[in-house]
């Protein structure tokens, strides 16, 4: 009997105790956008949503807050980076899931993984190092520019968008490429015409969060972009970012300037949410066919 | 008549294991050969290995030869997607692609650029006439693939292998999951089929090899028991095991 009680005791406990942990991740997730709500609110109802997002001039000394060069920027770099990113790493994860001998995947995987592994601010530094005088040496301008900011983040969204895409490749069900090749059509058929689409939804997905990091990161692009606020011309120019912004002045801001830096930060969550929320809705209304 | 395919000699392993044991196999063309066995006979080894489908598993070694109207269909010289088209197969369960009817059908020989310029609707609908399966879906051939019944996707796996115009059709149990009805239907249409191509079955119990077939074979732990016209081997078989698997004393 009275073992019996101790079983149903601990389990009852550990599930409580999980519950609770559980629940700490969700209320730390619930606290954090609070906090910016509250803190940025007041200032974008002041100002008004239109003239801070759409407004072209950021001084907050004289009271102005437009943002809209910064979201320039960060669409812009994010761009480039995409258009590095996405290319490359779907080839790479077609290459790693149907050409790679096994071989050969033992050392790219774990190498793959080590990209994701680098600090940013490592990544930063090479850029700062290597890419930004490679540009300005070669294309001219400062080199802090959208196209090193692109380059970089290009190779840091790698990682992210091969191993999803890699895995939705590997997960598609063995008939589709046996059924395809059975019929006589070649690898790259199969892969181009069979594999590609059925796995589409995966791959959309990891294209999706890759870009999320891009937006979402801060250390690379401080480094590297210049931080001008102002409207980029070509994409050699500098750029400031969202993140940048609030990374650079968030140290000596205080008052309605503080209260725009959250602002800023309420435009970042909202992009990145739309972005996770788009991605969580691909991969699974790829479950529910 | 003349054979289709020989095997000769096949030795079948996977890694260490050996699947398929010193085989010796002539295939006449235009018949139905049903290969019979138990499960784990290396009956679906066999099938795979005549389009060469075994070269996606991979560390198999294949020793002796398998040739198709007397080429080897391991040589350097042949390309494996040519003998694909030559040899289809349909497998054990339905394998649709994830698109619609049509393009199922459609896509082999749109890919293989067919020598004859007939359009495509015409062969998608030959095709599903001879898998018996037009009357069904000719109204909404758009639809996907996916979402017809088990018994109408495996008779569309075989439409999609006929409209590839192939020589020999390889069928690995094609009715393992299938309802009488549509059972029924495929075995019409396979006795049909085998007037255009050469047809090799594993069916999925002795009565089916015993309705449909014109000769069959009786493979047992990668061996060839037993091999002969339908007939024959139903009715006298020479060897005690083909005796006791047909009578149903074992597999």
């Amino acid at each position: 009997m009275k073992k019996k009680f101790w079983k149903k005791f601990r389990d009852r406990l550990s599930g409580r105790i999980f519950f609770i942990l559980a629940l700490s991740t969700i209320s730390a997730l619930v606290v954090i956008t609070v906090f910016i709500f509250v803190s940025g609110m007041p200032l974008i109802a002041e100002v008004g949503l239109f003239s801070f997002i759409f407004g072209m001039n950021w001084s907050p000394s004289q009271g102005q807050f437009g943002i809209l060069p910064m979201i320039v920027g960060t669409v812009s770099v994010t761009l480039g980076a995409a258009l590095i990113g996405i290319p490359v790493g779907i080839c790479c994860s077609i290459f790693m899931a149907e050409f790679a001998p096994a071989k050969m995947q033992v050392i790219f995987r774990p190498a793959i993984q080590l990209l994701a592994g680098i600090p940013s601010v490592v990544y930063g530094f090479w850029g700062m190092i290597f890419i930004v005088p490679a540009i300005s040496s070669n294309l001219g301008g400062l080199g802090m520019s959208i196209l090193a900011g692109s380059i970089i983040l290009g190779i840091m969204i790698l990682p992210t968008i091969i191993s999803i895409s890699e895995v939705s490749i590997i997960a598609l069900p063995r008939h589709y490429k046996e059924g395809a090749l059975a019929l006589g059509m070649t690898h790259w058929q199969t892969i181009l015409r069979v594999q590609l689409p059925a796995a589409k939804s995966g791959i959309v997905a990891g294209v999706i969060l890759g870009i999320g990091r891009a937006v979402g990161e801060t250390m690379v692009v401080i480094m590297v972009l210049g931080n001008a606020v102002a409207m980029p011309e070509s994409i050699l120019d500098s750029v400031r970012t969202l993140t940048t912004n609030i990374g650079l002045e968030m140290g000596y801001a205080s008052g309605a300037h503080q209260q725009a830096l959250f602002a800023t930060g309420i435009v970042l969550f909202v992009i990145i949410m739309i972005l996770n929320i788009t991605a969580q809705y691909i991969t699974r209304k790829k479950v529910k066919k | 008549m003349a054979n289709k395919i020989s095997i000769n000699k096949l030795n079948f392993y996977y890694g260490e294991k050996l699947a398929i044991e010193n085989l010796n196999l002539k295939i006449p063309a235009n018949e139905i050969m049903s290969i019979i066995g138990p499960a784990n006979s290396g009956i679906t080894t066999l099938l795979r290995t005549m389009n060469r489908l075994c070269d996606l598993t991979p560390d198999v070694k294949i020793e002796g030869d398998v040739l198709l109207d007397g080429q080897s269909i391991f040589s350097e010289h042949s390309s494996v997607t040519e003998l694909r088209r030559r040899v289809g197969i349909v497998f054990d369960v339905p394998t649709p692609l994830p698109m619609s009817i049509f393009d199922n059908v459609s896509y082999g020989p749109r890919l293989a650029r067919k020598r004859n310029k007939k359009p495509l609707s015409e062969i998608v609908e030959k095709a599903l006439t001879e898998a018996a399966l037009w009357d069904e879906v000719k109204d909404r051939l758009k639809i996907p693939a996916m979402s017809l019944s088990g018994g109408q996707q495996q008779r569309l796996c075989l439409a999609r292998v006929l409209a590839l115009e192939p020589e020999v059709v390889l069928l690995d149990r094609p009715c393992s999951g299938l309802d009488p009805i549509s059972t029924a239907k495929i075995e019409e249409s396979l006795v049909e089929l085998k007037k255009k191509f050469t047809i090799i079955i594993s069916p999925h119990n002795t009565q089916q090899a015993a309705r449909i077939s014109d000769r069959v074979a009786f493979m047992l732990m990668g061996k060839l028991i037993e091999e002969g016209a339908n007939i024959e081997v139903f009715s006298t078989p020479k060897d005690q095991r083909t005796n006791d698997y047909i009578r149903g004393r074992f597999g």
